[in-house]
């Protein structure tokens, strides 16, 4: 399966952004995992920015900052976002509320509990009307997510905004959850060469395979510690704009090889 | 698109276990809705509750063991559907036989369960035995599935409210399509918690009544819980096939559709274009038809625009009530089964229609062969979803 990346958004501890992240990729500038700011999401009405919950600003965050470097238009890019756990914080609202003997539970977290409801805001936000699939794999969400946009790009011929993003869960669900840190990155991928296109991507499945890891230790914890953060083997490649391989687990029992090939 | 032969399905929910017993109860116009009551939960509603989900799973899979894994076990055991997986992997290998399964609301009934019972031990820790990977995770059901049936294809388990199990056809169409995997077991599972009962109940859109679809007195939505699943292949021999495929976003509101039904005509039509064919060529719509004011309106609207006021329509929620995440592959089943036997279901429980409605509602069973019919799944976020299926010549 082969496509085109068109630009990148980035959101986690010491990685704010593309721009200022790349650097870091690269290995110029140490890599500092700092406390993340809120990310208020732009896009949508201010009554709602402020109550949107955080796994919504989170994707926003990482949708926003690969749409800025990117002269496609929200509306024109089927989604996909992938995600193994979605709002966990609202998981554990709702099953408090449910807990307790008059079991009153708030309407507006019951809608935005659903595993969707970044893609739904997010459509709403960008009055994006196209195909949009949410989905989970648990570890293996980002690889699985990018074979569904891949196969949107493909068999589709759409461009695509693929969002990976998962949230530090409420300390009750830390144990069981596994999350130890909350992170989420963007790719826009298509099926033509654009001018600003940072690579051509191809991807292929094969029998389980060992994971491509990070050599600098901190940014290797980041990776292992949210499933969005499998993304960053990838992105290190394209930060240093050259040609590589980078191996991928996979949902199934099998994995991923992706071949990036620098313009 | 090129048409994608289903080779074998199966269906749960509260209609029975297996095909058999769901095209018999269409037949006898027999509701699997009843006044049970679901745990704990003390709301007047309707249920679709499946029986024979009270033994845990034991053996090799225990860990897994939660009301929708146990209700995904159940409908695996149903019209021998194990052994045609078992086949269909000796054909095309384990790696080659991906998994695309929706939920809505996963295993999050342990999750609650979880809760109370830190509760009663005064607060602290979950209960160790609580395993929040396994069961509350959306990807569960879709490892546990894969698991069962010892497939190592891709697998990965959509999750869009009440559109995610059609849209896992979508998923497994593009991803044949691509060379990701030579065939897939495509379906989903939803089954009965709290958090959907008092949750759409907070949302006023559940009913005391019975759900009545298109009714000018419907209330709302009666919960069910379901599970289903189909093999998908590319073959030459006649039967059953998905022809086409739709979604589109609403990009409306979070918990109410576009009332212009601008979505679900968006997703009816890209299905239809798939296809190749036109609306002459429809002979049914299984309607999303959740019985709530928004829904019903909205919907007919994109129908009749669509397809005229004349196309037989009908919603089989009044059957089975709304599964949600599984609403999905329970309606594609019943889409098949009319099909395959020549049966329209009627719009059960709707005494009469919604003047504001024009559809060609099923007032009663008809007995008539369709060859070409659109299953529509909408689900909250504005994720449309429509089937389209045909019999393969």
């Amino acid at each position: 399966m082969s496509m085109y990346i068109e630009s990148v958004g980035c959101c986690a501890p010491g990685l704010e952004g593309w721009a200022q992240s790349q650097p870091v990729l690269r290995g110029e500038r140490a890599y500092v995992p700092t406390q993340m700011p809120s990310h208020p999401p732009q896009r949508l009405p201010a009554n709602e920015r402020r109550r949107s919950p955080l796994a919504v600003r989170l994707a926003f965050a990482v949708a926003e900052d690969a749409l800025s470097a990117s002269t496609l238009q929200p509306d024109d890019l089927a989604t996909v976002f992938a995600s193994s756990d979605g709002d966990t914080h609202i998981v554990h609202r709702l099953c408090l509320a449910l807990a307790q003997p008059q079991r009153v539970v708030s309407p507006t977290d019951f809608h935005n509990s659903v595993h969707n409801s970044a893609a739904g805001y997010w459509s709403i936000a960008a009055g994006a009307k196209l195909t949009s699939t949410s989905l989970s794999a648990r570890h293996a969400s980002f690889a699985a997510g990018l074979l569904e946009a891949g196969a949107l790009v493909q068999a589709e011929n759409r461009d695509c905004l693929l969002v990976a993003f998962d949230v530090r869960p409420p300390e009750t669900l830390l144990a069981g959850c596994g999350i130890d840190q909350t992170a989420a990155f963007a790719l826009i991928l298509t099926p033509r060469r654009h001018p600003g296109s940072l690579a051509a991507l191809h991807v292929q499945t094969l029998a389980r395979v060992a994971e491509t890891r990070l050599e600098e230790p901190a940014l290797e914890e980041l990776r292992r510690s949210n499933p969005a953060a499998r993304a960053l083997p990838l992105l290190v490649h394209l930060a240093r704009r050259e040609s590589a391989t980078v191996l991928l687990d996979g949902a199934g029992g099998h994995g991923l090889q992706l071949e990036l090939q620098a313009p | 698109m090129k048409p994608l032969r289903i080779t074998d399905y199966t269906l749960t929910s509260a209609l029975g276990a297996g095909r058999a017993a769901h095209l018999a109860a269409l037949r006898m116009q027999r509701t699997g809705l009843s006044q049970v009551s679901f745990e704990t939960c003390g709301l007047a509603t309707w249920l679709g509750q499946v029986s024979g989900l009270a033994t845990p799973i034991s053996g090799e899979f225990a860990d897994w063991d939660c009301r929708n894994n146990r209700l995904a076990l159940l409908a695996l055991q149903q019209d021998g559907f194990i052994q045609s997986v078992e086949q269909l992997r000796r054909r095309h290998g384990a790696h080659r036989v991906g998994v695309f399964l929706g939920t809505s609301t996963s295993g999050i009934h342990q999750t609650e369960l979880a809760y109370q019972a830190r509760d009663r031990e005064g607060g602290g820790d979950l209960p160790a035995s609580f395993d929040f990977g396994r069961t509350q995770n959306i990807y569960s059901c879709g490892d546990f599935v894969r698991r069962c049936l010892r497939l190592e294809g891709i697998a990965h388990v959509t999750s869009t409210a009440c559109s995610s199990s059609a849209k896992a056809f979508a998923s497994a169409c593009r991803a044949l399509q691509c060379g990701l995997c030579d065939a897939a077991v495509v379906g989903g599972v939803d089954s009965l918690c709290l958090t959907t009962l008092y949750g759409f109940n907070a949302l006023q859109l559940l009913s005391a009544e019975i759900c009545r679809p298109a009714d000018a007195q419907r209330k709302g939505i009666s919960i069910g819980e379901a599970a289903g699943f189909a093999i998908v292949e590319y073959s030459n021999a006649p039967g059953v096939a998905l022809l086409g495929y739709g979604e589109s976003s609403d990009a409306h509101h979070m918990s109410t559709p576009d009332p212009a039904g601008r979505g679900a005509l968006a997703a009816m039509s890209a299905a239809m274009h798939r296809a190749g064919l036109e609306a002459a060529d429809i002979g049914y719509v299984n309607l999303h038809g959740t019985g709530t004011q928004s829904n019903d309106l909205a919907e007919d609207k994109a129908v009749c625009e669509l397809l005229g006021t004349g196309t037989p329509c009908s919603s089989t929620k009044g059957w089975t009530g709304h599964t949600l995440g599984a609403a999905g592959i329970v309606e594609a089943s019943i889409s098949l089964l009319v099909i395959e036997n020549d049966l329209l279901p009627r719009s059960l429980n709707t005494r009469q229609r919604d003047a504001q409605i024009r559809g060609a509602i099923l007032m009663e069973n008809r007995d008539a062969h369709v060859p070409n019919l659109i299953s529509n799944s909408f689900g909250f976020g504005g994720s449309n979803c429509s089937l389209l299926f045909g019999m393969q010549r």
